[in-house]
């Protein structure tokens, strides 16, 4: 495992994006909130309805408004044309300017309810037209109290921003997510650390500028100012100086398999002289429509997921039939290349302890059957809500005695102490060979496949060397293979491995 | 009331004028004042609070418009005038000073001109802080470092500063102690002199117009009870509402005489 101060020094490329962001969404905030409170100060109706617009904003969780902007942008399509991007740093951009109006807006409506009356009434006597009163009486006199409302409105922005890595744009929030999903608490330190520390930084200097506006010393705001500048400056020298247009960009989704993944296809894009990029902890909803719009490259997808998200079918023609019926939908519908299979799938299957299963003479889900009646059930909180699990009962006619719902780490438990005699798991998860578990067989292919395939966006779908690059990648992994390299990143103490150091060892165990 | 002597040579003209508020125009602040004021002379418009005169006042520089009426400046409808050439023309004293807390006291003085376009040279607001007796040092000051008498004598300066023919003052003194004031009254009586001014203060305080003003204009719900000169007052003219006014000093006078007697 790489040291914490390692994994610090390597975030200058999110660190840079996040300033960058977060500063636009600052700007585009004072940029809207400034003329609507000057708005707001001369109409009762205005500030009532733009300062109660900004309110529910903010009730809305920042990570549901980042994720609202995608259906919204894409619906937009329709007037601002193809060209217009869904996610990344537009939908980001956005949604934290939103968030950051209020601080801003009320601190700035307040101020210009509480300047002296006194002292208005002077501006218009001595003859101020609306502008110079405006100019050189209640913008200057409200400074501070704005500064402090954009003082707030940056620290909420800046944590907010992390949480931009769901939608595609790299962020602080990537190291995060990344370490939430495998368990890398030093990953997840340094994203905090690196975050709090930027918000740290931006509240005294803007607090500098705070204090120098309401004592009026120009060398202390402008100091705080140009302090400010040169950091803004620096962030985006660094940020244009390391962009590669050419860069292949890999996603990943927020589970260990796909940080894996992505590292495997990244290093052997890398052999093959490739620049990459990896834009990782993508939400699982964004990743298709990402690769289908070129805003991220290379994808891992799973074929049950895109028969019933896209496809919306709900019928089960078997696993090659399924798999070249995606192929075709996507080549005709999107451009998108499926390069192929990798070989394993992560599908919901049925799992026993490997006694029991002895015990009571069960291999396949029809020899399940006779004895389901006996038997308690355990699955995920969403499974038995799932078509999946209606195709089981229609197929087989199975009738469990009991059905109980586990979160996923203790559905394994339930099963280990017996208080379930079959859980509904994940075909691919490693803890199938740590708590070696038996996959009953579904000869009736009641449960769809969920094959993981490999998918180019249109963008280098026609680019034969890519595919000549991953080509070895195809059919190559064994569901044993990905299991082993997904417990040696879900595992706790020694032994765990980071999805780089996964990938390296999946790569020499398929003899790359 | 007479009709406006034109052999006199009335600079500020009240025809008619009217102010209403409310939905239907219900309440009404000014109710048809009619009068002539001619040029150099230093009135006084006094009244209780709500009678009307502050916003009769601040109908002369268009702080407020009439709703119905018109005030003329040297001949002309003041609503015509550009506004800002208007009240560059008219130097004007708040009554809660309204100095600018982030502008320095010669910055404070310099606005009006500066708002015209034209820079006021540090001597010429050294000569105006003089005039109010500060010292001209005391423009690189902020409005905060001062006394309360300090900035309304700011106050009159920034109100000289564009050189007006008029200068109104609404109830310059109100937030001053009663040395202070007293003090200031007579520097704005002798200012008015000297500068060849015509003066229109607001104020509730009857001994304070009967000492600085030539004439003395009593308002009460809108209207215009009583224009007379002080001797008038003090002689017993100007009806009943102005004598209740001018009784309130003259029987403080009458009892701080009768306590010197005893003491005597």
């Amino acid at each position: 495992m790489e040291s914490f101060a390692d994994i610090l020094l390597g975030l200058g490329d999110k660190l840079a994006a996040h300033v960058v962001l977060a500063a636009s969404a600052i700007a585009l905030g004072i940029g809207v909130a400034l003329p609507l409170a000057v708005w707001a100060s001369r109409s009762a109706a205005v500030s009532r309805v733009a300062l109660g617009f900004a309110s529910l904003v903010q009730t809305i969780p920042a990570l549901a408004l980042l994720a609202l902007f995608f259906p919204i942008l894409l619906s937009l399509r329709a007037v601002f044309g193809e060209g217009l991007p869904t996610l990344g740093f537009l939908p980001a951009l956005l949604a934290l300017a939103l968030y950051a109006l209020l601080p801003i807006l009320r601190n700035a409506v307040t101020a210009q309810a509480n300047l002296d009356p006194g002292v208005l009434e002077a501006a218009d006597g001595v003859g101020m037209t609306g502008w110079q009163k405006l100019r050189l009486v209640e913008a200057p006199l409200s400074a501070p109290f704005i500064m402090a409302g954009i003082r707030t409105a940056s620290v909420w922005t800046i944590g907010a921003a992390t949480l931009s890595t769901t939608i595609g744009q790299p962020s602080l929030g990537d190291p995060i997510f990344a370490g939430l999903q495998t368990q890398n608490w030093a990953l997840v330190l340094a994203g905090c650390f690196a975050s709090a520390g930027l918000a740290l930084v931006t509240d005294l200097l803007l607090g500098l500028i705070e204090r120098g506006l309401a004592d009026r010393k120009r060398w202390q705001w402008a100091g705080g100012m140009l302090a400010v500048v040169l950091g803004l400056s620096a962030a985006l020298a660094y940020q244009s100086g390391g962009k590669n247009d050419d860069a292949i960009v890999i996603a990943s989704k927020q589970f260990s398999e796909q940080y894996i993944l992505a590292q495997l296809i990244g290093s052997q894009l890398e052999q093959a002289g490739y620049e990459v990029e990896y834009r990782d902890g993508l939400g699982s909803a964004v990743v298709h429509n990402a690769v289908t719009s070129s805003a991220i490259d290379i994808s891992v997808d799973y074929t049950g997921t895109i028969w019933t998200n896209n496809l919306k079918r709900t019928d089960n023609p078997g696993r090659d039939a399924m798999y070249e019926t995606i192929r075709q939908w996507e080549a005709e519908e999107h451009g998108v290349r499926v390069l192929g299979r990798l070989g394993f799938e992560n599908a919901y299957a049925f799992a026993m302890r490997e006694d029991r299963a002895d015990a009571l003479g069960v291999a396949t889900l029809d020899d399940l059957v006779p004895v389901a009646g006996q038997l308690t059930v355990g699955g995920d909180p969403e499974f038995f809500e799932r078509p999946e699990w209606d195709a089981v009962r229609e197929a087989y006619g199975m009738r469990f005695g009991e059905t109980r719902n586990f979160s996923p780490t203790f559905m394994y438990n339930a099963l280990r102490s017996g208080a379930a005699d079959v859980i509904s798991a994940y075909t691919s998860d490693g803890r199938i060979a740590a708590d070696r578990l038996v996959v009953l067989e579904d000869p009736r292919e009641a449960l769809p496949s969920y094959d993981a395939m490999v998918m180019m966006s249109p963008r280098i779908a026609g680019d034969e060397d890519v595919a000549a690059a991953l080509q070895p990648l195809i059919g190559a992994i064994s569901v044993e293979a990905m299991r082993e390299a997904n417990f040696a990143v879900d595992r706790e103490g020694e032994g765990k491995l980071s999805p780089k150091a996964a990938a390296a060892d999946l790569a020499a165990r398929i003899g790359l | 009331m007479s009709a406006p002597d034109p052999s006199k040579n009335p600079i500020l003209t009240f025809d008619r004028v009217e102010r209403r508020y409310g939905d239907d125009d219900e309440i009404i602040a000014v109710g048809g004042v009619d009068c002539s004021i001619e040029a150099r002379s230093f009135v006084a418009l006094v009244g209780a609070s709500g009678s009307g005169k502050s916003t009769l006042l601040k109908m002369v520089n268009t702080l407020v418009t009439p709703t119905a009426g018109r005030v003329l400046f040297a001949g002309e409808d003041v609503t015509t005038q550009g506004q800002s050439q208007l009240r560059r023309r008219v130097g004007y004293v708040f009554q809660g000073i309204g100095l600018f807390p982030h502008f320095s006291v010669g910055e404070n003085i310099a606005i009006g001109p500066r708002l015209a376009g034209e820079t006021l040279s540090s001597e010429r607001i050294g000569e105006l802080l003089s005039l109010v007796e500060l010292e001209p040092d005391m423009a690189s000051r902020v409005p905060d470092e001062l006394s309360g008498g300090q900035r309304q004598r700011v106050g009159v300066a920034r109100a000289l500063a564009g050189d007006p023919e008029l200068l109104l003052m609404d109830e310059p003194f109100g937030a001053l102690d009663p040395i202070t004031r007293d003090a200031l009254g007579e520097k704005v009586r002798e200012l008015h002199e000297k500068l060849g001014l015509t003066t229109v203060m607001v104020t509730h305080d009857m001994a304070e117009a009967l000492l600085l003003a030539d004439r003395v204009l009593v308002m009460d719900a809108g209207q215009l009870v009583a224009d007379a000169t002080p001797r008038e007052l003090l002689m017993g003219d100007g009806g009943d509402i102005a004598q209740g006014l001018v009784s309130v000093p003259r029987q403080q006078a009458e009892k701080l005489a009768a306590m010197e007697g005893r003491l005597a």
